[in-house]
């Protein structure tokens, strides 16, 4: 269960959120302008990225209020909550160590785990996990 | 090259022998410089490819590139359902395809993959979900794919431990019943598909990542891997929850989304479970093992992750839906549980495609039901990449799909069902 954390209440179970998939999509400005392969990938195409990713939440079961959250998608690791509208903040976190690396349990290959159970360990204890940064 | 045939006499003279002559099912390969095709992902459907490539199509200097282990994403995670009757003709020729297979397979593979043809029941739970299930088999009898409605004392007598009580939130009202639907082990399916794939030729070349896709004038040339780089001018993804990686790395963007989904098994009980039931309204199927461990499952988590973990909270809700269904298994106590990374389609229908880089193809999407469909997948995808298009099975499942709007729209077939 992941524990996120809405600006507005505070660190929360994942249960009490509704999710709301890939944020920053804009709507087409000028519609019937808009090509078949233009309406494809507005509707249908995703990023999907593995690693940092623009999300956005809703504290369906608390305040009701959407936002947005950069989450690591390789870790399940929230780096950043901001407010619907706001772009997304920078932040520095590490570059995966190959692109589809393996994950943090049940791997067949060490050489390429996303990240190390000692360096995962390491990240929950230093992290601030308050969010809102 | 060629293994050594598995039966009973090797059995017995292995029994003798202490069981210290069975060779490796496939011969653990370093890269070679250049090859004919490449397959990266060695799943079943991976593997599946890689086997009728060579079988069918003659193309033996071919390479299946595993980022892990053969058969430790989906492939060795996933329940093992296997059925065809989904409602529209493009479905149901690709799924019943692969039904027709499943029968012959463990006999053409000489390996034991545990298939058991013991029936699959979708449960109607209201009024309008019995609509639908009757007009599926309607749908799937004008298909010839094998389909018959119970009404809820057919389907007690079929499953005699489910409970019809009617005084639930959700009763039994009815079910579709697909005889020839049931469940086999995966791994072996893998393994064997593996294992005939390597005599034949193929190269298995595992825990190698492909990190990049080379690509000149619009054309593919090469792969490049955590093992060196490799020359090719056929490359296949067949990634499953990693297709839009992998896609991305050809400069591709896709329709997938990439989940979790958790499946769970029970300690081991004696026979109890005679078939394989499903339920789309209170989000639950279940079928038992041979080992007798009941094998549970049910929608994914709704966040996007690369993790193979899910949350506790979807584990709590299926439970639930399966105790409402047989309140028998109360007491049961869970084993194990996991979780595995399935890539969904906007219409729950796979992508099996040509791409606009000439030479790269596509076969992903499968969400969380494509287990069922791996010989027909494998063999309509190997038949693509060796004519560089498309057989009439494979036709309908193009990425241009999205363009055009002619989309499959397989939800109420798929939804939480496998
Ligand atoms: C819990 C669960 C239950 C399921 N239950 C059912 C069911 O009952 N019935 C059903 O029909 N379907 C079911 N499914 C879905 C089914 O498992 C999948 O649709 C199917 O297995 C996907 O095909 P595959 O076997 O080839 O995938 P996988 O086994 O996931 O193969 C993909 C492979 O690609 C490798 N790979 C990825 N990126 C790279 C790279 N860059 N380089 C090298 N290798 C790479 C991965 O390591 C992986 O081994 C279930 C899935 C899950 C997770
Ligand atoms: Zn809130």
């Amino acid at each position: 269960m992941l524990i996120i954390t809405c600006p507005y209440c505070g660190p929360r179970e994942q249960s009490e959120f509704h999710y709301g998939g890939e944020a920053h999509i804009a709507r087409p400005a000028d519609p019937q302008a808009l090509t078949d392969g233009q309406w494809a990938e507005f509707v249908f195409m995703r990023s999907n990225v593995k690693g940092v990713f623009a999300e956005r939440w809703n504290h369906s079961s608390g305040c009701r209020k959407w936002f947005n959250a950069l989450r690591d998608t390789s870790t399940d690791r929230f780096l950043a909550v901001y407010e619907m509208g706001a772009k997304p903040p920078q932040i520095d976190a590490p570059e995966l160590r190959t692109p589809a690396g393996e994950p943090l349990i049940g791997s067949g290959n060490d050489e390429t785990k996303v990240m190390t159970e000692a360096e995962m360990t390491e990240a929950e204890m230093t992290e601030d996990l308050g969010g809102g940064s | 090259m060629t293994a050594k045939r598995y039966s009973l006499l090797s059995l017995f003279r292995e029994g003798l022998n202490g069981h210290k002559g069975w060779q490796p099912a496939w011969r653990a390969a370093e890269p070679k410089r250049r090859y004919d095709a490449v397959i990266i992902g060695g799943g079943g459907h991976g593997c599946a490819t890689a086997y009728y490539l060579a079988k069918e199509h003659g193309l033996t200097n071919i390479a299946v590139i595993e980022k892990g282990w053969i058969g430790g994403g989906n492939a060795g995670r996933n329940t093992t359902i296997i059925r065809s009757n989904y409602l529209y003709d493009e479905s149901a020729a690709i799924y019943d395809h692969a039904m027709q297979l499943w029968k012959g397979l463990g006999r053409e593979l000489n390996f034991n993959i545990m298939m058991s043809h013991r029936g699959v029941l979708n449960l109607a739970h209201d009024d309008n979900e019995m609509r639908q299930l009757k007009r599926r088999v309607e749908a799937n009898q004008l298909n010839g794919v094998d389909a018959e409605w119970l009404d809820a004392k057919q389907v007690k007598e079929y499953c005699p431990i489910i409970s019809i009580s009617p005084d639930v939130r959700y009763p039994v009202l009815g079910a579709t019943l697909q005889r020839s639907g049931g469940v086999n082990r995966h791994d072996a399916v893998v393994w064997g598909y593996a294992r005939a794939a390597s005599a034949l030729g193929v190269d298995f070349i595992e825990k190698c990542e492909v990190t990049g896709i080379e690509i000149e004038n619009g054309k593919v040339t090469g792969v490049r891997t955590t093992k060196g780089d490799i020359k090719t001018g056929k490359l296949a993804s067949v990634t499953a929850g990693h297709s839009s990686v992998t896609a991305k790395m050809a400069g591709i963007r896709l329709p997938i989304e990439s989940h979790p989904l958790q499946a769970l098994v029970s300690e081991p009980l004696k026979p109890i479970h005679n078939c394989v039931v499903m339920s789309n309204a209170v989000h639950a199927y279940c079928s038992q093992s041979d080992k007798g461990e009941l094998v549970i499952g049910a929608g994914i988590d709704p966040h996007i992750s690369y993790t193979q973990r899910g949350a506790f909270s979807i584990l709590e809700e299926e439970i639930a839906a399966l105790l409402e269904l047989f309140p028998i298994f109360s007491r049961l106590r869970l084993m194990r549980h996991w979780g595995g990374i399935v890539d969904v389609c906007p219409d729950a229908s796979a992508i099996i495609s040509k791409t606009p880089v000439a030479g790269f193809y596509i076969n992903g999407g499968w969400g969380t039901g494509g287990w069922k469909a791996t010989p027909g997948s494998g063999h309509v995808f190997a038949d693509l990449i060796a004519n560089d298009k498309p057989n009439d099975i494979a036709a309908p499942f193009t990425l241009e799909r999205f363009e055009t709007g002619k989309l499959v729209a397989e939800h109420g077939a798929a939804a939480v069902a496998h």
